[in-house]
């Protein structure tokens, strides 16, 4: 790409931002909503200046506990899709395993999430890593799903061809089935990334936890009558988190399968 | 000719299904020599694919025997003796047109020098030495199955099986990859067996056409192609040519009973 329609293709979602900027003063304006059912932008804005308790400011607090959730997030990440990875393996050699074990891998995504998380933090106490295990918990599932789908949806053909190459089953999964599985894979990890955040904030919610979004979210929402925007704020923060690391699984996606016309534009 | 490298001999077959058995092939017997270009011809669904993959051990036969290089399939397979080529390219896409060719000698575990050099002779032997680091998807369908015929020959094969390799080609295209073809076929001295619904790739292609019925398969006639070699664009125009793709079609229409239908006006020449 050239540098013009790079600019142009950057200027996209700005001009979106902008568009969701004006739609929502309008919609303020236009039903007189007051502050603690809409605060302003800017008051969202001003609240990142705004001075906590020991001195220091929300823009700076808010950071602190953002990599701490990202980190968790992260970790749960990998846990969760080398989990899915190794059951999508597993499903995809023995129908019997997947028929056995896949009611199970469904059944955990039907439990909400919030009744499963504080069970998680008392059985591993309140540290980063019962967090990473909610943030696994809703990863590898998307995981498990489309890879086992991806590892079997190969071409006949291209099996055939791997038979009359007279090729070991070690180099039809290593040659054939993973690289043509890799789509799938990439698809749901897009998916993984943002449910990853989503569980380790969950993580955060029960009493105990000291660092992370959910802290923060939930302290504001306390407040939420006397200062909405806190709130307002920690919610973009933790949307941000979640953007940053789709936008990174798609960077490396592109990379990875720059030869898939299922590989993401954005 | 020299030896017999495809040997069948009452060879059935049989595909179960929930709806019912369907009986593909009926008592099929047929040998081919060493250094034929041997095409089978017949309506769809006669089974002359099936044939094939029989031949290549990725179909089991229901009943008869089968040596190919007087070993069974499974052996020949095993030992690598046949280069295939499928009516679609089947490359993979997330290789380079180079690593296409290579991954035969990937699988086989030949020699680093050799994996790095064959390929590249073999690109060049089809015509496609300046695309080696491009994607499949940009190249054109025939440019794409002159990819699948470098490696179908990566391994040096005695044996090649073609499935209706130009099938989807157009018919410039076609007439032009068959006239590289037979150049392949002279330079490796394969022994090809090749699957067609066209009777005029059929003819210039062959040394012998083996026409089968509609299903269940059979050999209804087996033409010998007494044209001269090299083959090239004037043998399309020879009146020996137009002689034999009469008499292929002729033993078709026999076979599909339409033995007394008028000819209609289709194309039965070069254009």
């Amino acid at each position: 790409m050239t540098t013009a329609p790079r600019i142009r293709h950057a200027l996209r979602p700005l001009a979106v931002l902008a568009a969701i900027a004006v739609t929502w003063e309008a919609i303020k304006t236009l039903f007189a909503l007051p502050s603690y059912q809409l605060p302003h932008l800017h008051e969202i804005a001003a609240d990142f200046l705004h001075e906590g308790a020991g001195g220091e400011r929300w823009f700076s607090i808010m950071a602190h506990n953002a990599a701490y959730t990202a980190l968790e997030s992260l970790i749960g990440f990998g846990l969760g899709g080398v989990t899915g990875l190794v059951l999508a393996v597993a499903f995809a050699h023995s129908r019997w395993l997947e028929r056995g074990l896949l009611p199970y891998v469904v059944a955990s995504q039907t439990v909400p999430i919030l009744a499963i998380a504080p069970m998680v933090v008392v059985w591993l106490g309140t540290s980063w890593f019962s967090k990473a295990v909610i943030a696994a918990y809703l990863t590898f599932f998307p995981v498990t799903v489309n890879m086992s789908r991806g590892l079997r949806a190969v071409d006949p053909d291209a099996l055939a061809l791997m038979r009359a190459l007279a090729a070991s089953s070690r180099q039809i999964f290593f040659k054939l089935r993973f690289p043509a599985a890799l789509p799938y894979l990439f698809t749901a990890l897009r998916i993984s990334a943002t449910a990853s955040v989503i569980g380790a904030i969950v993580g955060e919610l029960p009493v105990g936890s000291r660092f992370g979004m959910g802290v923060v979210i939930i302290n504001a929402a306390q407040y939420y009558n006397w200062r909405p925007a806190n709130l307002w704020a920690a919610i973009l923060v933790s949307a941000a988190i979640g953007i940053v690391f789709y936008h990174a699984v798609a960077a490396v996606e592109r990379r990875v399968v720059s030869w898939s016309r299922m590989a993401p534009a954005v | 000719m020299g030896s017999p490298i495809i040997e069948l001999a009452d060879v059935a077959k049989t595909f179960d299904s929930r709806a019912g058995a369907t009986e593909a092939l009926r008592a099929v017997s047929l040998t081919v020599q060493a250094g034929e270009f041997v095409s089978i011809i017949g309506p769809s669904g006669c089974g002359k694919s099936s044939l094939l993959r029989i031949v290549g051990d990725l179909v089991e036969p229901s009943a008869g025997t089968v040596r190919v290089n007087g070993k069974s399939p499974r052996q020949a397979r095993l030992d690598r003796d046949y280069g295939i080529v499928f009516q679609t390219p089947v490359l993979y896409e997330w290789r380079s047109v180079l690593d296409n060719v290579r991954l035969p000698l990937e699988l086989a575990g030949r020699p680093r020098d050799e994996r790095d050099e064959r390929p590249r002779a073999l690109l060049r032997l089809v015509g496609l030495e300046d695309f080696a680091g491009h994607h499949p998807w940009q190249l054109s369908g025939g440019m794409q199955q002159r990819v699948s015929i470098a490696r179908a020959l990566a391994l040096n094969p005695s044996i090649l099986l073609m499935d209706e390799p130009f099938g989807a080609l157009d018919e410039m295209t076609r007439e032009r990859l068959n006239q590289e073809l037979l150049q392949v076929c002279a330079e490796t001295a394969a022994t090809a067996l090749f699957v067609t619904h066209s009777i005029a790739e059929a003819v210039f292609l062959s040394s012998r056409i083996v026409v089968m019925s509609p299903r269940p398969g059979r050999i209804e006639r087996v033409v010998t192609v007494d044209l001269p070699r090299p083959r090239a664009t004037k043998t399309r125009a020879l009146p020996r040519f137009f002689e034999l793709v009469t008499e292929v079609r002729q033993s078709l229409r026999e076979d599909a009973g339409l033995a007394g239908e008028p000819a209609r006006s289709r194309r039965t020449g070069p254009r």
